[in-house]
């Protein structure tokens, strides 16, 4: 790989690279069984220069803002390189946000360039806050013909011959804003340096090394943090493949391992279990007699790879597994959200190692990771190195909130110094999670401090967003909460909201108040629904400008009810 | 050409033939995350078996914001 200590920014390190391996492949894009791009690092090189050059034509500088919202395809990864030869900024949003929330995201970041595929744009131009884009220029991707892009450009047409100049950057600059929530209350724009990115490589590569000839697939879309790193800037920065599938459809997902022998992939916990529950039904299915043999073999692969992965072995040993994920898997990633320890043993036992991690996006993506030596089912892994990390406030089980210090930390929230200094304290990132760090040094996570859930498609989901989805309520006042937030579990799977309904004196909670609370949250996309409502008999205490002290009404809640009180919807 | 009716009813018997429920407990505004318990991925499963029916091509984005039968028959309509 690039000695990344040299270069100064993503984009000299990815420059590097496209000089360093020109004709290695470094990405494909696939859609179901169709193969849509093929290109080398040269011809990576000859397709994002023009653009950058365009870039620069229309006024992308060192600093600029510029956004990408795209699923998972290869115009993100040209679009990214572009706007960092340029100097520029990029922000990653996720395209699976409403378009109301993508444009408030915008105005936040003061992007100045947009990135974005027709059907997103479609639906933008749609949304009434539409008139406050102030975006400088928009490029849409595959637009058909004569398609109205009002008043956007044409990504594909969007190119200049001419050579553009390389904008060096410094490694304290920022690289990246990437947003880890706020769409509907205090956006957290979370602002990642290129020292920040560079130093996570480095750490992240050490462990789970990428080479000439490696094939990583990418089926989360790149503005999710993992992905970015993992999908993107290790893989280049190393001379490897990058295989972008535009479908997570399971029997698409299965056939990509065979047809391009992958090596590695990232996922959420959810696609693990389905993947799970995929094997364990073939598994089922088999005659009785093959299936004992296949228990004997497993059996086998697990009492051979105790102590440490054995590839061989275990590819010798279950041929059929191995080459149902293309035989040249060496693992798997997870990581977003919690995953079950039985789920990482199923794949460890068959000879798959799950390198299961633990980060959030102001650290730099990645805190922890298990190194396999030996494999750890129990616990998110050890420390990445030069990533320090501590338990602030122990209990007397060790248990307390994580604390990280490393040089990928982010370097502050954007435009909101009082929420940095509340998240870093003294060099620290109080990440809000509770954990207790075992005498081997790995570390085990019980539960949340903060108020919020994480999805098992690995999304944060905060109250605070939520709550605007019920603005209006005829009630005097609401609010939502994290149920582990209000009633302490250590449990990091199964979490969901609440929302607290404090009707006015003498109302009660009708059927027809019960019937607009299930609309309203059917509404929401499916991962960001709330669980179930509370009855709520008191005033909300409230801070002297009428905002709801969250902490304090929580501790109420928690003295005068419990879990059995919530309606579930 | 089907009718949305149409439609409608065949996605409604694909899914119960999918996940192995009866047709009669399915309704077009049946929000069928919670009704079938099934999760996103489950939901795609789905959509590959419903475009093999209908001849067309949905793009993972179509079932973006979509929970009932309802409007994920609309979808199918607009591409048939």
């Amino acid at each position: 790989m690039l000695d990344l200590r040299q270069y100064n920014s993503l984009g000299e390190a990815l420059r590097a690279a496209l000089e360093r391996w020109p004709d290695e492949i470094c990405l494909i894009e696939a859609d179901r069984d169709r193969e849509n791009t093929r290109l080398t690092y040269r011809q990576f090189k000859e397709q994002a220069l023009p653009l950058a050059s365009a870039l620069q034509n229309a006024g992308l500088k060192d600093g600029t803002r510029a956004a990408i919202i795209m699923t998972n395809q290869s115009k993100w990864l040209i679009s990214a390189y572009a706007i960092f030869f340029c100097g520029g900024v990029l922000v990653p949003l996720d395209y699976k946000l409403s378009a109301a929330e993508q444009l408030q995201l915008l105005a936040h970041s003061h992007a100045e360039f947009l990135v974005i595929e027709y059907h997103l744009w479609r639906a933008v131009t749609q949304a009434e806050q539409f008139k406050n884009l102030t975006s400088r220029a928009v490029l849409v991707t595959e637009a058909p013909p004569n398609a109205d892009l009002a008043g956007a450009h044409r990504w594909e047409d969007f190119r200049v011959a001419a050579e553009p100049t390389f904008i060096p950057r410094k490694r304290s600059d920022a690289a990246c804003i990437v947003y880890s929530s706020g769409t509907g209350g205090r956006p957290k724009g979370c602002v990642l340096t290129h020292e920040n990115y560079l130093e996570q490589c480095v750490a992240l590569t050490s462990l789970y090394p990428f080479w000439p000839g490696v094939r990583y697939l990418s089926i989360l879309p790149t503005n999710h943090a993992i992905d970015f790193m993992v999908g993107f800037i290790g893989p280049f920065t190393c001379g490897a493949t990058v295989v972008h599938l535009r479908t997570l459809r399971p029997e698409f997902i299965r056939e990509a391992f065979t047809k391009y022998k992958i090596t590695y992939m990232a996922l959420v916990p959810m696609v693990l279990k389905n993947l799970e529950r995929g094997l364990r039904q073939r598994f089922a299915d088999l005659p009785p007699g093959k299936r004992k043999l296949l228990n004997a073999l497993i059996a086998t692969n697990r009492a051979l790879t105790r102590r440490r992965a054995h590839l061989k072995i275990s590819r010798a040993l279950l041929p059929q597994v191995h080459n149902a994920f293309g035989g040249e898997l060496r693992a798997l990633f997870v990581g977003g959200a919690f995953t079950e320890p039985e789920t990482l043993q199923f794949f460890y036992d068959l000879g798959i190692p799950v390198g299961n991690g633990y980060g959030c996006t102001e650290a730099g993506t990645v805190i922890t990771v298990n190194d396999l030596k030996p494999f750890r089912g129990d616990t998110v892994g050890k420390p990445l190195p030069g990533m320090e990390v501590k338990i602030t406030n122990p209990g007397a089980e060790g248990i307390g909130e994580v604390a990280v210090r490393s040089r990928t930390l982010m370097s502050h929230y954007l435009d909101d110094p009082e929420m940095t200094a509340e998240t870093i304290v003294d060099g620290w990132l109080l990440t809000g999670d509770l954990g207790r760090l075992d005498s081997s040094g790995h570390l085990q996570l019980f539960g949340r401090k903060k108020n919020m859930i994480v999805t098992e498609e690995g999304k944060n989901i905060y109250p605070e967003d939520v709550e605007t989805y019920f603005a209006g309520l005829a009630v005097k006042e609401f609010c939502v909460f994290a149920a582990n937030y209000l009633w302490p579990a250590r449990t990091m799977v199964g979490e969901q909201l609440v929302l607290v309904l404090h009707p006015e004196t003498g109302q009660e909670i009708t059927k027809e108040l019960a019937a607009e609370v299930a609309e309203r949250n059917r509404r929401l996309l499916n991962y960001k629904r709330i669980g179930g409502y509370l009855a709520w008999d008191r005033d909300f205490p409230l801070t002297a400008s009428l905002k709801i002290k969250r902490a304090e009404l929580a501790e109420q809640i928690r003295q005068n009810r419990d879990r059995s009180a919530v309606v579930p919807l | 050409m089907n009718t949305i009716d149409k439609t409608t009813d065949e996605v409604l018997r694909l899914a119960a033939e999918h996940f192995k429920v009866r047709r009669d407990q399915l309704t077009p505004d049946d929000d069928f995350f919670k009704k079938l318990g099934i999760n996103s991925l489950q939901a795609l499963d789905l959509l590959t078996r419903i475009e093999q029916h209908f001849q067309i091509e949905l793009p993972d984005y179509e079932l973006q914001g979509v929970s009932d039968f309802r409007t994920l028959a609309q979808r199918i309509q607009s591409r048939l």
